[in-house]
């Protein structure tokens, strides 16, 4: 049950990524990434995992997709002519690189049977968001601190290359 | 009976319960909010439909349905026949977390009144309510005229800013309940609600919602004055009717998340739980109208300059203060 419910879910993110980039209109475009970030947190949902599928929603599809919607419309993007596609030999140098990396990537690792400190019975009894939490605030304080002193140094500097005058 | 019958079958149940009981609270909510603007403006309102005018939203949903269903040709016909679709399931859906009652014993087993107590209530909503602004954006974009797509701009940046000062305005209920779950929010209410004990953030939220549905002083997306009726003005038939019966249950499910986050839920005296959950919840869609009645509309930099400058600042000192106060009360636990 499970099993399928998880193959019909990947194959609409997959579905919805290929129409990412296949897509003419940038609107359904970025719909499509939409449904994609939506089935990435319905994955997060069974990996029992809850709180990350709604940071997901709330901050991707919520807010960041939200935005990048608004700056297509403002800027009124129509269909993009459909070219035809001439660096074929550096696509597919790409594109086997990147599966290469996969392959490699998929031979290395152990995908079953790897159990880490944080099981399904841990996350179960002590919560998954209280998991989180701890983690974040408390074993890797700095480096969250430093984190959020980029994202402050980025507002920052995109609110002064806005300003017409500081 | 097997026992996932039993369970089946009360989920269904409760389900039908809430669709029914939100479809026609809805509908009625139309009635109420033109007989209460009626009253406020010194006329009556509808009457003629029925007694007291109570057959009023039949009539308004057989007109809606047989009226002729116009889609512009320039339209982007997919996206503007799903906007409406999106706006009203996104407003459907978050009653799945609003427990509007205490448990009760139905056959020898406790039913929570609720249709599922996510342990994470609060993000699904705060989720969901961001997830609305896709219905309001593309409904206007797929219409290709200005006037929608003015309106839906309008709309899109004030539902994401509003919704900043609404997610920070939760913060201290969540510091002080100590859960995301709306249900073990309600029972830390059991004493005093939130409201009482933290004034600030009731009312930080109380008007984040307001800006949230889209509705007077705040309603600049349909601003009718300006640009004609905002983001649904192509929309004719069903299709508007949606829109506009997902803004009324979008008014009813804010008005019960007031109620849950901050007066209690189903606490009360005398009354049963419920009973006290619906007159809350009514009090609140009242005063949702009676604003409509009384204010006039925002200036669009008012509007932001209110939700950036004046409500985010005040939600962020008001959790700072929250958190402070709740670390001197008990140490320990923090």
């Amino acid at each position: 049950m499970q099993v399928l419910f998880f193959y019909l879910v990947a194959l609409v993110t997959v579905i919805s990524g290929v129409i990412v980039v296949a897509a003419k209109s940038p609107v359904n475009s970025a719909l499509a990434l939409v449904n994609t970030f939506f089935c990435l947190a319905v994955f997060y949902v069974m990996l029992s995992a809850p709180f990350m599928a709604a940071i997901q929603i709330m901050v991707y599809a919520g807010a960041i997709m939200v935005l990048i919607l608004f700056v297509i419309m403002l800027l009124n993007m129509g269909v993009e002519p459909f070219k035809k596609f001439t660096h074929v030999t550096w696509g597919v140098v790409a594109g086997s690189l990147v599966l290469m990396l996969t392959l490699f990537f998929i031979s290395r690792g152990q995908p079953t049977k790897v159990v880490g400190a944080i099981t399904r019975d841990v996350i179960l009894k002590e919560g998954h968001t209280e998991l989180i939490g701890k983690s974040l605030f408390v074993n890797f304080l700095l480096p969250f601190e430093i984190t959020s002193i980029l994202l402050l140094v980025a507002i920052i500097g995109a609110v002064i290359l806005a300003k017409k005058e500081v | 009976m097997p026992e996932w019958l039993v369970t089946t079958i009360l989920i269904l149940v409760k389900l039908g319960f809430v669709f029914f009981l939100l479809l026609t609270g809805a509908a009625y909510m139309v009635l109420a909010e033109r007989k209460l603007l009626g009253r406020m403006q010194l006329r009556y309102g509808p009457n003629r439909v029925g007694p007291f005018g109570l057959l009023q939203p039949l009539a308004d949903a057989v007109k809606l349905v047989t009226k002729e269903d116009f889609i512009p040709s320039q339209a982007d016909k997919f996206l503007f026949f799903i906007a409406p679709g999106i706006a009203a399931v996104t407003a459907l859906l978050t009653f799945a977390v609003v427990p509007f009652g205490p448990p009760i014993r139905l056959f020898g087993r406790e039913v929570p009144l609720v249709i599922c107590d996510l342990n994470i209530g609060v993000l699904y909503f705060l989720g969901l309510s961001s997830l609305a602004v896709y219905g309001v954006t593309l409904g206007g974009w797929a219409s290709n005229s200005k006037y929608a797509l003015l309106g839906s701009i309008r709309a899109l940046s004030q539902l994401i800013s509003y919704e900043l000062s609404m997610g920070l305005a939760i913060v201290p209920v969540v510091l002080m309940a100590r859960s995301f779950s709306l249900t073990n929010i309600v029972n830390a209410q059991a004493g005093l609600p939130f409201a009482i004990l933290n004034p600030p953030a009731f009312l930080i939220f109380l008007v984040s919602v307001l800006a949230e549905s889209k509705r007077i002083p705040f309603d600049l997306p349909e601003a009718e004055n300006e640009i004609v009726a905002g983001f649904h003005t192509e929309y004719s038939g069903m299709r508007f009717g949606l829109f506009f019966v997902g803004e009324y249950i979008n008014v009813i499910i804010l008005s019960s998340m007031v109620t849950v986050l901050f007066l209690g839920g189903w606490h009360g005296p005398l009354l049963p739980g419920i009973v006290w959950f619906f007159l809350k919840v009514g009090f609140i869609s009242f005063l949702f109208i009676w604003t409509r009645g009384t204010l006039p509309r925002l200036r669009y930099d008012q509007l932001m300059h209110f939700g950036w400058k004046i409500l985010v600042p005040l939600a962020l000192v008001n959790v700072i203060v929250t958190g402070a106060i709740l670390l001197l009360l008990n140490p320990a636990k923090g």
